[in-house]
């Protein structure tokens, strides 16, 4: 891919200094191509993720960031190229070694996507069902106590998602996210359709989660304050590719017209 | 120009879709693990939210069929075989089929908006990575609870139907119930109850499978679930007349009605 252009990395690289290169990623993906039909969504996209790292992809809307996360855990099938999480080659996997890499790998999705027809209570047991070997010896309801004291809502527990506000269901989510302990968390848009101080509010506990457990993340936001303060290291994703990569300070004082043009056009939103 | 018109290919492709999702049905129905108490909890709504409604209808099904065909049939002198013919008739066709179509618009459009919003908000997603197969959890359990409680409806309607029927026959005519039962009963014979209950079984299919479909295939965005609640609606009431011819055809060859 001639047009890529990336921008050095050293900066990050001293701001992190236990990220090392030597350290095996916890996600690698190489030459991911997917299209749709006639539309080619990812042209060739690579990434890695290392250890206690917090990765930012922006990219316009429809420009296929949903669906490149959605690869990691084969929600979508790729058409091409190479898929490594946690170690284990994604397309390959049969259908119980793939459940077990879907424990340690969170997912948020964009709308919380809580299960409309059970309680709170009852949408946090339900990965716990399929996974009680995984969790042995724990006892359930402290299980979902804990969970959801880690995102202050304890108080919830019986209450329906349709009784629950936006912020709410997104800390529910996220609670229902970090139940099965993973090593990994993909956050597709956690602060889409909130307001600014709950945004803010969901971006510190995000923060606060990768902290107390020492996860790491990969983050789709169109929101640049969001990717300012939760990032170690962003992508954008335009044309399928990684078009560009660095720190939040490099990529906004980039010469390249493509990523200022992103940049422009953000904030004029 | 071997172009064949938008129309006709979308008919044909979704016959095919339908066909193979029924097919997945098919092979999954019967594999474990069996999501027991969501299916339970399926029966549940599908049973008990329509009953309500296949009640009311089926009463003033056999009431107005009853006042319709009355005159007629004392024109001819032959209102003594009223309980013979109404009894067949809502037995065999009217309560079986109308209680089908009640279920398609209720339970057939519920089930399309249902599973489409889950489709359309990721929660069928979630169900995937959580590590639970959302065509069992969600699929099987609903076509199953269909094909269970849509017979049992067919008798309460047929049931209350009879029932209604006989209210206008005791006031105009002055039967008793035993023996306007009994004359019920008398004449419908195994080769009129075991297609007519055969036939509820695929009803109940049909339905299941088509609002489940809908649901699933859902396209993104609200109007794509109304759109899933609304075609569930119309596929599946145009699959039971041509469930429903098929099993005459079949009875018809078997039973020698
Ligand atoms: N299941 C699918 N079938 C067909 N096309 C799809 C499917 N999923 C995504 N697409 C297409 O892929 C493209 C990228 O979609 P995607 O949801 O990844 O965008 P996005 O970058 O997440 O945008 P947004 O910021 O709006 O969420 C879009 O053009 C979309 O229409
Ligand atoms: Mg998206």
């Amino acid at each position: 891919m001639s047009t890529k252009t990336v921008i050095p990395d050293s900066h990050s690289l001293f701001q992190h200094p236990e990220q090392t290169l030597a350290a095996d990623p916890l996600i690698r993906i190489r030459g991911v191509k997917k299209a749709f039909g006639s539309n080619q969504v990812l042209r060739g996209f690579d990434l890695d993720l290392y250890p206690n790292e917090n990765v930012v992809i922006v990219g316009k809307s429809g420009s296929g960031k949903s669906v490149l996360i959605k690869c990691l855990v084969r929600l979508v099938e790729v058409d091409e190229g190479q898929v490594e999480v946690l170690g284990y080659t994604i397309p390959s996997l049969d259908q119980e070694e793939l459940d077990q890499i879907r424990a340690d790998v969170g997912f948020l999705f964009q709308g919380s996507a809580l299960y409309d027809s059970m309680t709170v209570r009852e949408n946090l047991q339900f990965p716990l069902r399929r996974h009680s070997q995984r969790m042995r010896g724990q006892d359930e309801d402290h299980l979902i106590q804990e969970a959801l004291e880690n995102v202050g809502l304890a108080h919830a527990i019986d209450l329906m998602p349709a009784e629950l506000s936006g912020g709410m269901k997104r800390r529910i989510a996220l609670a229902r996210t970090l139940i099965l302990q993973p090593k990994v968390i993909l956050y597709d848009e956690p602060t889409s359709g909130l307001d600014p101080i709950t945004a803010n509010e969901i971006i510190q506990l995000i923060l606060t989660i990768q902290r107390n457990f020492q996860t790491a993340a990969l983050i789709i936001t169109h929101d640049m304050d969001c990717a300012r303060v939760i990032s170690n290291r962003m992508v954008i994703l335009q044309d399928g590719i990684n078009y560009a990569e660095g720190t939040y300070t490099e990529l906004s004082a980039s010469k390249d017209p493509k990523v200022k043009a992103f940049f422009k056009e953000v904030q004029n939103r | 120009m071997a172009t064949i018109p938008t129309g006709l290919k979308n008919y044909f492709d979704q016959t095919g879709e339908i066909s193979l999702f029924a097919w997945r049905f098919m092979r999954e129905a019967f594999r474990r693990p069996f999501e027991f108490r969501e299916f339970l909890r399926q029966c549940y709504i599908i049973g008990y939210n329509s009953l309500f409604l296949v009640i009311t209808t089926g009463f003033i099904m056999g009431l107005v069929l009853t006042l319709q065909i009355r005159p007629t049939m004392i024109e001819f002198g032959a209102v003594s075989y009223m309980p013979q013919l109404v009894g067949i008739a809502i037995v065999r066709e009217i309560g079986p089929v109308v209680t089908a179509l009640i279920c398609a618009g209720k339970i057939g459009s519920s089930m399309g908006a249902e599973l489409g919003s889950m489709k359309v908000t990721e929660q069928i997603d979630a169900m995937e990575v959580s590590g639970t197969n959302p065509f069992k959890y969600l699929v099987v359990t609903r076509i199953w609870a269909c094909i269970l409680m849509l017979p049992l409806l067919v008798i309460a309607a047929d049931a209350i139907g009879l029932w209604g029927s006989f209210l206008v026959e005791t006031t105009k005519g002055e039967v008793s119930v035993r023996l306007y039962f009994n004359r019920v009963f008398a004449t419908l014979q195994f080769g009129d109850l075991i297609p007519a209950t055969l036939k509820t079984f695929f009803f109940g299919l049909a339905i299941g499978v088509v609002g489940c479909y809908k649901g699933y295939h859902s396209k993104k965005g609200t109007e794509g679930v109304g759109r899933a609640a609304n075609s569930a609606v119309v596929v599946a009431s145009l699959l039971l007349f041509v469930i429903d011819f098929l099993a005459v055809l079949v009875a018809d060859i078997f039973f020698e009605i």
